[in-house]
């Protein structure tokens, strides 16, 4: 009986019902999409690093500690024979990390000069390109934010200085042959590449490495000489706690959102309420207990939160598809500022958010609706009736 | 109560808390209402009548005093069960219709018999009976703001009479009618009286409405002056 009650009012009040739904659409939309903004933030950082620099896990030179170069001279030597067979069946490439300076425009800039398996498809990083070169130069790629922070084009050459394994320095000219956009400032700050070869060559390291990069569902081994493995959990282990520790801002930002959506459809469902003081009334005075009268606008929050829901599926889905779909540019490269962020950032909407947002804008509009109707309903029948304001 | 009696007021005071102080609104009221009676409560502005009719309906408790109606000891009885008796035995007129804007004709007169729990195809009977009896049948799609005032007040008295409730309280009903409608209003509501015994207590100051009343009950400061009963 109140559900057809209720049904009956809100369809009866025709665009102040329908504004009121459209008002918590929007908010739904709101922390919906602004949410989905953020995880697909944080997802793309997580995918662009698998994709660009982890891949299905390595294996590091036990010496080797990406976080300290003083390691880099160190931590290189011929590869495990068992690891050796999977790199030849090319499902992993090999890396040989050394310390470096370029002088650029006569600038010295330390870099971490990195020798990669050029032939490879393992990570999106187009070492290709290397192949291709047929100067007298050693061929380097770098990245988009190196190359904006050393002021290199394409086709500039410079010396390339190294210490090689038996502690010489020794210099000879590089040509940046490729200027990648990997959208992964960790593989592009700093970083130089050229082809293994010849880093092996120019550092006296023959057939070694510092670490190798295997493909998803490479096996597992036994006997890897002391070498370490390092699954993708490790690896993206620093990713996930900038994640965590971003948590509760991710939290902050939500429960902002929540509240100001609270706020809007608190406001609207109070106005609403108190402008049917004399409605109350005279139910009241039909014969409608309180407790039903509270119900009833309660029903009404509820299915007022229901509206608005599918409201939102219907006028906002496709934005929220088009855009999970499509992205949405971003007008600054954050990846100059250090931050994995896709130029076009790709929302995600997981079905906990999808859910929850939903749950939680239910629950608040049954708060909201609930509240000024149990205060409306201890009001002196009479008053009611008379749509007097006395609380 | 004897047989015939629905209402039955002993020594009935009700005063109202202003300030620090006690304004009284009924002052030792007795009355004896019995069945199909039509009859008014006459008085200046401030007399008490609307809040007689509201103890009366349960909308208000008396201060001190017994209220008893249709058997049921207001004094004694919950809100609830107060709600309880409205809905299945009493019908309200409003001065000001109190139509719940957003219905139509038909969903307004219909709303009792819902809260009554009558199932649909004897409600639409009911609804269109009771429309009918007000003359509002080419009306029953229309939302109160698409009628006039008369019209208005005769969805309320249709929405007050639809359940057959035994009594029937109006409050002022013809205040905001021209002399035309008032005269049609208080028509209907002799026919209904006459065709469904129902008691009809008037609050008014309207010196048209007492010439259809069958018993004048004046109110003074919240005293009875004088009850008359009118033999036609």
């Amino acid at each position: 009986m109140l559900f057809n009650i209720a049904i009956k009012n809100l369809l009866g009040a025709g665009i102040r019902t329908w504004l009121n739904v459209f008002v918590t659409s929007v908010s739904i939309f709101m922390i919906i999409f602004s949410s989905g903004m953020y995880s697909g933030m944080m997802e793309h950082a997580m995918k662009v690093s698998i994709d660009t620099e982890i891949a299905g896990g390595a294996y590091w030179h036990p010496k080797y500690d990406p976080y300290d170069p003083i390691t880099f001279e160190n931590s290189h030597s011929k590869i495990p024979s068992e690891l050796k067979k999977i790199v030849n069946d090319n499902k992993a490439l090999e890396v040989l990390v050394n310390q470096a300076a370029i002088y650029p425009n006569g600038r010295i800039v330390p870099v971490v000069m990195k020798g990669i398996t050029a032939d490879q498809s393992i990570l999106n990083i187009p070492t290709k390109e290397l192949l291709k070169y047929d100067g007298n130069n050693i061929p380097i790629i770098i990245g988009k934010g190196m190359a904006a922070y050393t002021k290199l084009k394409l086709g500039d050459t410079f010396t390339l200085r190294w210490m090689d394994d038996s502690k010489t320095y020794d210099a000879a000219e590089g040509e940046i042959i490729h200027i990648m956009d990997s959208g992964n400032f960790k593989i592009d700050m700093g970083h130089i590449w050229i082809s293994i070869d010849i880093a092996r060559n120019i550092l006296s390291m023959p057939d070694e490495s510092t670490y190798i990069v295997y493909q998803n569902g490479a096996e597992e081994f036994s006997d890897t000489e002391s070498w370490i493995k390092r699954d993708v959990e490790y690896l993206v282990r620093d990713m996930k706690a900038i994640i965590k520790q971003d948590r509760p801002n991710a939290i902050m930002i939500y429960i902002i959102l929540l509240s100001l959506a609270a706020m809007g459809i608190f406001n609207a469902q109070t106005l609403s309420i108190f402008r049917r003081k004399k409605e109350i009334g005279t139910l009241m005075a039909l014969g409608m207990r309180k407790s039903k009268v509270v119900l009833l606008f309660t029903i009404e929050g509820a299915l007022n939160a229901i509206f608005a829901i599918f409201l939102t599926v219907i006028l906002f889905g496709p934005l929220l598809y088009y855009f999970s779909l499509n992205g949405i540019p971003l007008p600054i490269d954050y990846s100059d500022m250090g931050l994995i962020i896709s130029k076009t950032l790709i929302p995600v909407y997981s079905p906990i958010l999808l859910i929850a947002t939903a749950v939680i804008v239910f629950i608040i509009l049954l708060i909201v609706s609930y509240i000024p109707s149990r205060r409306i309903s201890k009001m002196h029948p009479v008053d009611a009736i008379r749509g007097k304001t006395v609380l | 109560m004897k047989k015939n009696e629905i209402i039955e007021i002993k020594s009935l005071v009700k005063k109202f808390p202003i300030g620090g102080d006690f304004f009284t609104a009924l002052n030792d009221i007795n009355l004896i209402v019995e069945k199909g009676e039509f009859s008014g409560l006459v008085g200046p502005s401030g007399s008490g009548k609307t809040t007689l009719l509201n103890i009366i309906g349960g909308l208000d408790s008396p201060t001190s005093g017994e209220v008893s109606v249709l058997n049921n000891l207001i004094n004694e009885t919950s809100q609830e069960d107060r709600a309880l008796i409205r809905r299945k035995h009493m019908g309200f007129i409003f001065q000001n219709y109190n139509l719940l804007p957003v219905y139509s004709v038909y969903e307004n007169v219909e709303l009792p018999l819902i809260l009554n729990k009558i199932d649909k195809n004897k409600r639409k009977e009911m609804v269109v009976n009771a429309v009918e009896s007000v003359g509002l049948i080419d009306k029953l799609d229309s939302k109160p703001n698409q009628l006039s005032g008369g019209q208005c007040q005769r969805t309320a008295i249709a929405r007050a009479i639809v359940h057959k409730p035994s009594i029937v309280l109006a409050d002022e009903p013809t205040a905001n009618l021209d002399s035309e409608n008032s005269f049609h209003i208080m028509e209907i509501m002799k026919q209904l009286n006459k065709d469904f015994e129902t008691s009809f207590i008037f609050s008014t100051h309207d010196e048209k409405i007492m010439s259809y009343l069958k018993r004048i009950i004046f109110l003074e400061d919240g005293q009875v002056s004088e009850d008359k009963k009118i033999i036609n």
